[in-house]
């Protein structure tokens, strides 16, 4: 097993400094000069302007600023934001609980109602709950995020009234930010109808932020489960005499998981990705909201910082995904 | 009475083209501490004809039968949860290909205690000290070790025993074997056959042993039934039947056995068994059989008489033996 874990993390540098590289490059590729955005529309004198190129190291060459981020990199400094001077490391880590709390509803969502919704149309394959499911599934993986999100702000929030339109809680409530995750702050300051309060604003992004993931999820639950199902040890579970829900529950699904498990963590970087646009929507402070204000602004430490902690991010999601696979098919450690 | 008693059991399976009978009326009767070998060529419904009694055949599969009985069970009325409680418990097969007939994510250990658990309600001591003893009888070395490991890690002839002490945890009354060598190696195939048959010694369960191999048939079985495209079409003695096979198909069966081959090149059945399109209009076999006729190929041909071997057939072989006899 560490034989496998090692081998697993020796994959990880490479792709490590590819995307250094890449989240470096990105946003220099960009037009637009952060300088001049900085000026704003009063503009910026010859000289102040070359003043301040050397201040932040733009008259360097390319590869000697890349170098600088680099080895900054590899000792955990991020540089600071030229908006808000703050280093980018601390605005990351106190931004990310609400993304983090958000995208971990999103995928409770989309991993619970998804798993047994494949399961039940693998079982009842080409019945009414199948195609209809699968249907519901292609609809679901095929619509459009923030056209979703609207639909669902003028129906619950619009309409009924049930939920609030933005935002983390109602402003009724203050409470010390202990752990960043909202839920248990509420929960935790002991106030009354915080944690309810905390939970309805929870909701919206959360069905729209899991959609997709919803619907990948169960397609491809539904096609892993199909296939074990016809595997001949399935039939020896039957020959034992177990029930249909046990062979289908624990024989199959331990099986099928392989599959669902990889797409999960694919789905960690579709995510991330579809944070930025629900955040915005949502008006919820993560880091999706935050790098696309900082985009706007030319931000290059925030940006090219944000995105290497993301990607990160989405590299130790599947690492786990890979150490998982060697624990659900012990088969698999071998290779 | 017998121990399982089949009266004209047929299968047919759904296809996109159409019905197609993959077991065509067939009676089989087996009694405690019997060994019957069902023999054929790959496609004549002898697996399908048990997994029908097990009820393990896919939803596209129409069971019919006047007679569907286990140990005083009548399974054709039976509901599907009062027949889980007999399948795995009294009633228990093995399959041909041991690799991929166990879960590759459970432990072997984990999958034989299943059946303890669910069947005779034993707790966790229980079940591991059960499981110990069945790794013992099948002839794992190391069995308290062998218990926590996985399908992958052992060799086939292993996991064939794995699959046997499973079927045997609950002390079955019948025991279905499809093919249960077929996927090994040859010094292996005879342990497995012995373990087999020494099993049948000492629990006397009755023994089903599907195969294709006539030297398998020879070595380990006591009475054989041999099915050719879905139909019976002869059943005897072990020792009869290769002395005096009554229907040409079994006499050709016997011919093709390398042991018996006196010309350089091994005889064959020419042609191959009938599928859903080409199904004569007579006896099944007429298309293949030398002897076959005009009759042959316009009627089909009801069993013998018991002394004939219940043999298919207008013109069984061997008939003036039995009148010598």
């Amino acid at each position: 097993m560490l034989k496998y874990v090692l081998s697993r993390l020796a994959t990880f540098i490479p792709t490590f400094i590819g995307v250094t590289l890449i989240s470096f490059a990105f946003i220099r590729v960009l037009p637009g000069d952060p300088i001049v955005v900085m000026a704003g529309e009063r503009g910026i004198t010859e000289e102040r302007y070359a003043q301040l190129q050397q201040q932040f190291g733009f008259d360097r060459p390319i590869y000697v600023q890349f170098w600088d981020y680099f080895t900054g990199v590899l000792q955990g400094d991020l540089g600071n934001s030229f908006v808000t001077k703050k280093p980018v490391w601390d605005e990351f880590f106190s931004l990310f609980p609400a993304t983090l709390e958000l995208s971990i509803c999103a995928m409770i969502f989309a991993v619970a109602l998804g798993l047994p919704a494949g399961v039940i149309a693998a079982v009842n394959r080409g019945k009414f709950f199948d195609r209809a499911l699968m249907s519901t599934a292609l609809v679901g993986y095929s619509m459009p995020i923030f056209w979703w999100a609207l639909l669902l702000i003028i129906v619950f929030s619009g309409n009924l009234g049930w939920t609030p339109v933005s935002g983390r809680i109602d402003l009724l409530y203050y409470f010390p930010n202990a752990t960043g995750f909202m839920l248990i702050d509420s929960l935790a300051s002991g106030q009354d109808g915080a944690f309810l309060s905390a939970l309805r604003h929870l909701l919206l992004p959360t069905i729209v932020l899991g959609t997709i993931p919803l619907a990948v999820i169960a397609r491809q639950t539904r096609s892993a489960m199909l296939e074990v199902l016809g595997e001949d040890y399935i039939r020896t579970a039957r020959a034992k005499g177990m029930s249909s829900g046990r062979i289908n529950g624990i024989h199959a699904l331990r099986n099928a998981l392989i599959p669902v498990i990889t797409v999960i963590g694919l789905s960690v970087g579709t995510l991330l990705a579809g944070a930025i646009l629900t955040e915005t929507i949502f008006s919820w402070p993560g880091i999706g909201k935050w790098m696309v204000d900082s985009i706007f602004r030319r931000d290059y430490p925030v940006v090219q910082g944000g995105l290497l902690l993301i990607a990160v991010m989405v590299m130790v999601v599947n690492l786990t995904v890979d150490m998982l696979y060697g624990i659900i098919n012990p088969k698999i450690r071998k290779r | 009475m017998s121990l399982l008693r089949i009266r004209n059991l047929s299968v047919d399976f759904a296809t996109a083209s159409g019905k197609f009978r993959a077991v065509d009326s067939v009676d089989q009767d087996v009694d405690t501490g019997e060994i019957l070998a069902i023999v054929g060529e790959s496609g004549s419904g002898k697996s399908v004809s048990m997994l029908a009694l097990m009820g393990l055949l896919p939803w596209t599969a129409t069971v019919t039968a006047d007679e569907l009985t286990f140990d005083g069970h009548d399974l054709l009325t039976m509901d599907k949860r009062a027949r889980r409680k007999i399948v795995g418990n009294d009633l228990a097969m093995i399959f041909q290909e041991p690799m991929s007939s166990l879960n590759p994510c459970f432990p072997v250990g984990w999958q034989i205690k299943e059946s303890l658990r669910f069947h005779l309600g034993m707790n966790r001591a229980e079940r591991h000290k059960r499981a110990i003893e069945l790794f013992e009888q099948v002839g794992i070395p190391d069995p308290e070790k062998r218990l926590s490991v996985f399908p992958h890690q052992m060799s086939g002839g292993m996991n064939q025993r794995v699959m046997i002490a499973m079927a045997i945890a609950c002390k079955p009354k019948l025991l279905i074997a499809d093919e249960p060598t077929t996927a090994l190696d040859v010094t292996i195939q005879a342990q497995i056959l012995d373990l087999l048959t020494s099993l049948r010694d000492e629990t006397g369960m009755g023994l089903v042993l599907i195969t294709h191999d006539m030297g398998v048939v020879a070595e380990t079985a006591e009475r054989v039934s041999v099915q050719y495209a879905g139909q019976k079409i002869e059943e005897q003695q072990v020792l009869p039947l290769f002395r005096s096979p009554h229907h040409p198909y079994t006499a050709a069966l016997l011919d093709a056995l390398p042991e018996r081959a006196t010309e350089k090149r091994l005889p064959t059945i020419p042609g191959v068994v009938p599928g859903q399109f080409d199904r004569p209009a007579g006896c099944l076999f007429s298309p293949r059989c030398k002897f076959a006729n005009d009759k042959c190929r316009a009627e089909n041909p009801p069993p013998l008489g018991e002394d004939l071997g219940k043999a298919r057939c207008f013109y069984p072989l061997n008939t003036d033996e039995r009148v010598a006899s």
